[in-house]
């Protein structure tokens, strides 16, 4: 048994239609540790030791999030900011994070199509999340491919509740030793999985 | 009745106290003393508007103290005073014995009969209850070590009561006796029932009232106020709120007991009580009345004719008299162990004669015990040195302020003193000390302004940079370094006061920054209109803070709940600098304020959609913008 932590990070998770079903009794499934940051620290006070404490029990880190302006919400990118520190994450003596897997989860607005380079938004999902990729590279993580569930705008509920059985899947396998992460790592997204299957 | 009748006398009564209580107020006088002047103005010697039946009007307001009894009683739990009864027995205990004893060998060294020698100590050593307790409470003093066992000792006097009543008939040494009549015990009840009884009978009698009193307070009031209050009529609850203190007095009156003393056991045994609050506030606008009635009938009381035909021997007795007692009370503040703050305080204030004086004297010349050529001077003896006592403990405090950084210091203290602080705290309470102690772990250390000596004493001892003193004096901030200071803290949890060290750092040290707690909106507005601009409702993070803990509980995000907090004490605080501008317009105020929490409500509803648009719709959620460009291919 491989022990998942979802970093949490949605600021307005009251009117969110998908993230809300994606992590519905996400904590039931065997060896998900599901930390929801904007509720825990409501005031930003974020308590770093535990934090990192809480890092070091998980095998699988998964950030997941809704896309803001090509980036991580704010208060996520407040927690790298205090929690990922030198001495611990990175640099000397920095390797307590060291082997462990890392996953970007994110929802976008717009279409997988327009992200890409002739695409309205100019570039693919792989390169806008390039900083957290060299984030987790540098803390000594294996970066796996984003899980990437485009379109949430125009999204009809038949279509989030298959997301959201996707997604219970993938937490599944990612817990699972028996499973091997590194077949993910050739995918461009870890939905993709799914989509062949 | 005087000329007019009694709407004559109410108006002549309720000018004078309109006029010179807050006259004496803006002196700095309080409100005693203001009373008294009053009275002394409108009695026989100067103005003549109320003559003879001062007398009777004093009987009626004596009322008034047994109010204030009953209300302090209710402020009390048996617990505590179970806590007070060391300092009630032997404080008491001591001040009683010690000055009747006292008195009693001066009276029979003037040649007096040991009888009417001992009557006499015996009288003069109670103090008033009624100026002791307005006083203090009015300094914001009754907390400190010196105000408590001021209340202790009035109330091992209020207690000695009986017994003086039962002895002084045995003391009578024949002359004047009026067929033994009892006159009035107590405060303005008829004869006794118990006289007929013998000894045991009485105690047994005297025991069971008592008894009475706390049974029906624990068992049958509470029952009966609840029916009360299920009617709804305010004034109902007023009445019987009344009724209770006056069957009180009567009840006490009939077994020969203070009814003061009644009250304050039925205030004791209903302070746990549901409707004790309600009962505050219903007795206290006719306390303060009474009291307030009571003290003008003092001053109008005081003979000044008896005065003026031997001036030196009356101011000589007063002076006497106040000596002895302030030294037997310094004597036993010491052997107490009090520090030397609260014996001044402690003596000065309890070193008067005592209203029970007027009832004892005329109870005892009834009973044959004095002479009137005896008991006249000295009434207006005692009636002077209650008058004077309010002028003694504002002298005390005018005297006692040079002791301003004059305290002990301790060992380590010069260097403390040498430092200088950038901040300074007026205020030790609840709110300064978390300031203080907040700031202190940023190493900003603050100097410290306290008006409790006690306090002040144990924070030095601690090593805290503190000093004695009330912050709203110039020379007492300037002793703390406010010239040098950048920042004064105003963390009192007195509104007025606040207010009135504000006005002081403003006129004399303008290049202070100031910082002040409040706790009410009105206090608030003043110290905006000073200048004050940061104000803090002291309630007002508190109240938030339990009502996004009440949200956080319904289910809301918290994340949301907090952003909603902060919307909403922002516009709360913004609120209170605009409505202090319009506050001299009571209409205008009320309708603004009111249209404010319509605004906040409406914005904070909108606001809370508006966050979802911006964190939420355009990214995450409905296609409301799914139509612009970026969401699409």
């Amino acid at each position: 048994m491989r022990k998942v932590l979802i970093l949490f990070a949605h600021p307005a998770l009251e009117k969110s239609r998908v993230n809300r079903q994606l992590i519905k009794e996400i904590d039931a499934i065997e060896g998900v540790t599901f930390h929801d940051l904007y509720e825990e620290y409501p005031d930003m006070d974020i308590d770093v030791k535990a934090e990192q404490d809480l890092l070091m029990k998980h095998d699988v880190i998964l950030f997941q999030y809704p896309f803001f302006l090509f980036g991580v919400p704010a208060f996520l990118k407040e927690w790298m900011d205090l929690v990922l520190v030198h001495g611990w994450a990175f640099g000397k003596n920095g390797n307590a994070l060291k082997g462990k897997w890392a996953c970007h989860v994110v929802t976008t607005g717009g279409s997988k199509t327009s992200y890409a380079k002739e695409g309205y938004n100019r570039f693919t999902m792989r390169e806008l999340l390039a900083p957290l990729e060299q984030a987790c590279c540098l803390c000594g993580m294996q970066f796996l491919p984003p899980y990437v569930i485009h379109g949430t705008n125009v999204m009809e509920p038949e279509r989030i509740q298959q997301h959201t059985m996707h997604y219970r899947s993938m937490l599944q396998l990612l817990a699972d030793r028996n499973f091997n992460p590194e077949s993910l790592k050739g995918l461009d997204n870890l939905i993709d999985q799914f989509r062949k299957g | 009745m005087h000329e007019g009748g009694f709407l004559f006398q109410a108006f002549v009564y309720l000018t004078a106290a309109v006029v010179s209580v807050p006259v004496a107020k803006k002196l700095g006088l309080g409100s005693v003393l203001g009373y008294l002047i009053a009275g002394v103005i409108i009695g026989p010697f100067v103005l003549g508007l109320v003559g003879s039946e001062g007398q009777d009007v004093m009987q009626f307001a004596e009322f008034g103290i047994i109010m204030m009894l009953f209300l302090i009683g209710l402020e009390l739990e048996p617990a505590m005073i179970w806590k007070l009864k060391g300092s009630i027995l032997g404080m008491g205990g001591a001040q009683v014995s010690t000055t009747a004893l006292l008195l009693m060998a001066i009276a029979l060294f003037f040649g007096l009969q040991w009888q009417t020698a001992l009557a006499l100590g015996l009288v003069l050593a109670l103090s008033s209850t009624a100026i002791v307790l307005q006083t203090l409470h009015e300094k914001g003093l009754m907390q400190t070590d010196g105000g408590q066992n001021s209340f202790s000792v009035l109330l091992f006097q209020d207690i000695a009561i009986i017994p003086i009543l039962a002895l002084l008939p045995l003391l009578a040494t024949g002359h004047g006796m009026e067929h033994g009549s009892h006159g009035e015990s107590g405060h303005g009840a008829g004869t006794t029932w118990i006289d007929g009884l013998p000894i045991w009978g009485q105690t047994v009698a005297v025991l069971g009232v008592v008894a009475g009193i706390i049974l029906a307070g624990k068992y049958l009031i509470n029952p009966a106020f609840r029916l009360i209050a299920k009617t709804r009529l305010r004034e109902l609850f007023t009445a019987a709120a009344l009724l209770l203190v006056v069957a009180i007095t009567i009840m006490m009156g009939k077994v020969g007991l203070s009814p003061a003393l009644g009250a304050f056991i039925a205030g004791v045994v209903l302070a746990q009580s549901e409707y004790r609050h309600e009962l505050e506030t219903d007795i206290e606008p006719f306390k303060g009345l009474l009291l307030g009635l009571f003290f003008i009938s003092v001053g109008a009381s005081i003979d000044f004719n008896v005065v003026t035909a031997n001036p030196i021997l009356i101011f000589e007795l007063v002076g006497a008299l106040l000596l002895l007692k302030f030294l037997v009370l310094a004597v036993i503040g010491r052997i107490f162990g009090m520090s030397f703050d609260n014996i001044l305080l402690f003596a000065l204030a309890l070193a008067e004669g005592g209203e029970f004086a007027f009832v004892l004297f005329s109870f005892g010349l009834n009973n044959g015990v004095f002479e009137a050529s005896l008991v006249n001077p000295l009434i207006a003896v005692v009636a002077l040195s209650m008058a004077m006592t309010p002028l003694l403990v504002l002298l005390n405090e005018k005297l006692v302020q040079p002791r301003f950084g004059t305290v002990e210091r301790e060992e380590k203290a010069p260097d403390t003193i040498d430092r200088k602080s950038r901040v300074i705290i007026a205020g030790f309470g609840t709110v300064g000390s978390t300031v203080g102690r907040f700031m202190q772990a940023n190493d900003e250390e603050a100097t410290y302004l306290d008006i409790d000596p006690d306090n002040v004493d144990l924070l030095r001892k601690m090593g805290l940079k503190v000093f004695y003193g009330d912050a709203s004096r110039s020379d007492l901030l300037k002793a703390a370094g406010a010239a040098d200071a950048e920042l004064l803290i105003i963390a009192v949890d007195n509104g007025e006061k606040a207010v009135q060290i504000a006005e002081t750092a403003r006129k004399y040290f303008p290049h202070l920054d100031i910082i002040a707690r409040t706790s009410g909106w009105e206090e608030s507005f003043e110290l905006i209109d000073i200048g004050v601009k940061n104000v803090h409702l002291d309630t007002l993070d508190a109240a938030l803070r339990i009502g996004s803990d009440a949200l956080s509980r319904l289910g809301h995000r918290k994340y949301h709940v907090m952003r909603a907090m902060k919307t909403f004490r922002r516009y709360e605080e913004r609120h209170l600098h605009e409505l202090a501008e319009m506050r001299h317009d009571k209409k205008e105020l009320i309708r603004a304020t009111k249209q404010r929490i319509e605004d906040l409500e409406e914005l904070m509803l909108k606001e809370s959609e508006e966050l979802h648009k911006d964190k939420d719709l355009g990214w995450d959620a409905s296609g409301h913008m799914a139509d612009e460009k970026h969401m699409r291919s």
